[in-house]
């Protein structure tokens, strides 16, 4: 008998395209999709149920279905449709809360995977450059998703101290970017003047939605030979982009403000709804975070086919050309050369 | 002892004033000497290149013997836009101050050697090396502007590093603290190493000059990655540029990282405690930390290269600190020298010192077991020697320095 993997916060694009994605798996019989609100996205030929993760009712639906992997991704950091951050943060921790122990409650359950972020270590100018999963986090992040993350995460490790019988993967994600991204950092590039923070150029890692969908199959199918898929694991992209790079990959200028005045911008924007600059992204946006990956290589067995470069490049592709693109100010520097070989070469 | 050995810092001012003539002489004649080429009568060859530079561009200022000032106030300005991304004129500036060393090389004996040739043929011969240049330096800006290189996990820009970081420290470390550089060849041309030195002067001018050197001298081409105090990366501008520069945050995690990588690390165990010390303690050696980078070392089997800095004590000579200031501002020492506070601005300029590094020979870490990390007494005495060997070459190269100025 085949698997039958259980996927929460299936009407957001990513977790949609991972049910998608999973049903292909010859290991897998049946995926049941759960989500209070119906996707507006195809989900092929998975069984579509209509529930509220911090009801209990979820723990009826894995009951019945005899469930044996569970696919948690209704971890995120924005609200979907109304409800503003409070929402957001009662589903990621409530329901987080109520899907384990309905998961603790189910003899079946034999797999957990979590979706959480890189964002649980902070962004602060004293920690190590390059943070391992075991690195101690110098300053807790104090609020906003990154927080939910921290709580949801120490409620995975509770549950697997309970029920150590289930192979628990917690995947910790760098920025999602790719063609279809839809985060709060996607929504900060789209705008037509970059603000940054004077005097710092953050070190950025991004992991492509393509990546991310792979990976997850990884950690919620039966581990391949040589490989560990139980645990606490960095997903990224190799290699970093400094925030400036970025800006001058997709050609718009960036306005450096002064840290304080940041925070007020933030503000101001936020208000405004143009984008949901939150406090620990102007954190990330000041001090950057550069995540070690040889545990998702060496123990996960998982290698990106995206670079961070790599996976911009893809982004800024599907992207409306900024006001300085890049390609214009190639062609500006060529033509100099130009005139410059010219002068040269007519006395 | 260490009284006797430290040269006292007045006398040096009076000897440097009777025999300022002769040092003057001397260091012209110091410069002057790789750009004139044997047999020609050294009149000609300046006056010639000087012509030479009014016609072709600032790219003749290499061939130039007296040429170390004008770059220099030339590359500061130009620099800035490389950084901001801003006015694209600015540029090709920035680029052509960096190979100059490399470059003048040839074009100096080029253009004495054709004696009375007229100043347009000079021109046209140094027209191909400039035009090559500015085809580098405008290829450089096009790589800028587009945001088309590459920074590692530790933020580290190696092409800003080598075309304009270096080319803005080379003056202040050629001219201004004319540094000499001994057994640089003790650091291995391949694999990971630990740098180890001293620390002092106020500000870390010390760590970014033993970086030049390692850079501008090493024969294998190696960077040194230093290891900076967490304050480094809470100012703003400046974290921005040690990151670049390739530096990081003094932790056994980020140390370790580099290490196994294989990269060369400096380190400076003594940290503010030396770079903050009154003037009097002048090479005195602090307490080496805790011995963490004798362990993190350990764990990865390098070698620890001693290296010592002459010179750097007396930039700026520190005769009190203002620990008042220093809380309300959140460093560790507020430095009050002779100059600094009372002539504001002015006061920051370093005292123009006659520098030395040296670096030692290399202490192998790899022949103990792996659990002599945990060790205390392997690490501390494994510490205290590499800080008596520091010690004793400071002791060593200052009996050896004529004066703290030349």
């Amino acid at each position: 008998m085949g698997k039958v993997v259980l996927v929460t916060g299936v009407a957001r694009q990513l977790a949609g395209r991972f049910v998608r994605r999973v049903q292909r798996e010859p290991e897998v019989d049946r995926v049941i999709a759960v989500d209070a609100v119906p996707p507006r996205h195809d989900l092929g030929d998975a069984e579509f149920v209509r529930a509220d993760i911090r009801q209990p009712v979820i723990g009826k639906v894995l009951a019945q279905a005899g469930v044996d992997t569970v696919v948690h991704l209704d971890v995120s950091g924005t609200p979907l449709g109304a409800g503003g951050r409070t929402q957001a943060k009662e589903t990621n921790v409530i329901g987080t809360m109520q899907l384990l122990g309905a998961c603790q409650k189910a003899p079946t359950v034999s797999r957990l995977v979590v979706k959480s972020t890189t964002s649980v270590y902070g962004s602060a100018p004293r920690d190590p450059a390059v943070l391992t999963e075991t690195t101690p986090v110098k300053s807790l992040p104090s609020g906003g998703f990154a927080k939910d993350a921290v709580e949801v995460e120490g409620y995975v490790r509770g549950f697997a101290r309970r029920r150590p019988d289930v192979a628990v993967a917690v995947l910790r994600f760098a920025n999602i970017l790719g063609p279809r991204a839809d985060t709060p950092l996607a929504e900060f590039f789209d705008l037509p003047i970059l603000p940054t923070v004077l005097g710092y150029d953050p070190r950025l890692q991004f992991v492509h939605e393509d990546d991310v969908t792979e990976v997850l199959v990884v950690a919620s199918t039966e581990p391949r030979r040589g490989t560990l898929n139980s645990g606490t694991f960095n997903i990224a992209g190799d290699g970093v982009l400094l925030l400036s790079q970025t800006a001058r990959r997709l050609g718009r200028p960036t306005v450096p403000v002064l840290l304080p005045a940041v925070t007020w911008v933030g503000r101001l924007l936020r208000t405004a709804g143009v984008t949901d600059f939150s406090r620990e992204q102007i954190r990330l946006l000041t001090h950057g975070r550069v995540v070690d990956t040889r545990q998702m290589r060496e123990t996960l067995g998982f290698r990106p086919a995206y670079t961070t470069a790599e996976t911009f490049h893809d982004f800024a592709r599907t992207r409306p050309p900024g006001l300085l693109p890049p390609a214009r100010l190639a062609a500006a520097v060529d033509g100099l050369a130009a005139r410059v070989q010219r002068k040269e070469h007519t006395p | 002892m260490t009284d006797a050995k430290v040269i006292p810092f007045g006398d040096d001012a009076r000897r440097r004033g009777s025999s300022g003539g002769s040092a003057a002489g001397r260091s012209r004649a110091r410069r002057a000497a790789p750009s004139g080429p044997p047999g020609v009568p050294g009149a000609p060859g300046p006056a010639e290149a000087a012509d030479a530079a009014d016609a072709g561009g600032k790219a003749a200022l290499a061939a130039v013997p007296e040429d170390g000032r004008p770059p220099h106030e030339e590359r500061p300005g130009a620099g800035i836009p490389a950084q901001a991304g801003g006015e694209p004129h600015g540029r090709p500036g920035a680029r052509s101050g960096g190979p100059e060393a490399e470059g003048g090389e040839p074009q100096a004996p080029a253009a004495p050697s054709l004696g009375d040739a007229l100043g347009g043929l000079a021109d046209r011969l140094l027209g191909g090396p400039w035009e090559e240049r500015v085809a580098s330096g405008l290829a450089f800006l096009r790589r800028r502007v587009t945001g088309d290189y590459e920074v590692d996990e530790f933020g580290y820009d190696a092409e800003l590093t080598d075309q304009v970081l270096m080319s803005l420290l080379r003056p202040l470390y050629e001219g201004y603290f004319r540094v000499e550089v001994k057994g640089i060849e003790n650091i291995p041309a391949e694999g990971g190493a630990l740098v180890v030195s001293n620390h002092s002067g106020t500000l870390p001018i010390d760590a970014l000059m033993t970086q030049v050197a390692v850079h501008d001298h090493h024969p294998a081409g190696r960077h040194l990655r230093l290891l900076a105090a967490d304050l480094v990366f809470v100012l703003p501008v400046v974290n921005d540029l040690a990151r670049k520069a390739g530096h990081t945050l003094a932790c056994a995690e980020d140390a370790q990282l580099l290490l196994e990588r294989g990269e060369v690390v400096g380190v400076m165990p003594e940290g503010f405690k030396g770079l903050g010390k009154p003037f009097s303690e002048r090479y005195k050696l602090q307490r080496f930390g805790r011995g963490g980078f004798v362990a993190t070392a350990l764990k990865t089997g390098v070698p620890i290269v001693p290296c010592s800095v002459v010179g750097a004590e007396e930039i700026y000579p520190m005769v009190g600190n203002s620990r008042t200031l220093a809380r309300i501002l959140g460093f560790p020492y507020f430095p009050l020298t002779p100059t600094f506070p009372w002539l504001g601005p002015l006061g920051l300029l370093p005292l123009p010192t006659k520098w030395t590094i040296q670096f030692g020979e290399p202490i192998p870490t790899d022949g103990y077991p792996p659990e002599a990390a945990e060790d205390p007494m392997l690490v501390f005495n494994l510490t205290d020697q590499v800080r008596e060997t520091i010690q004793h070459t400071l002791y060593e190269l200052l009996v050896e320095r004529r004066s703290v100025f030349f």
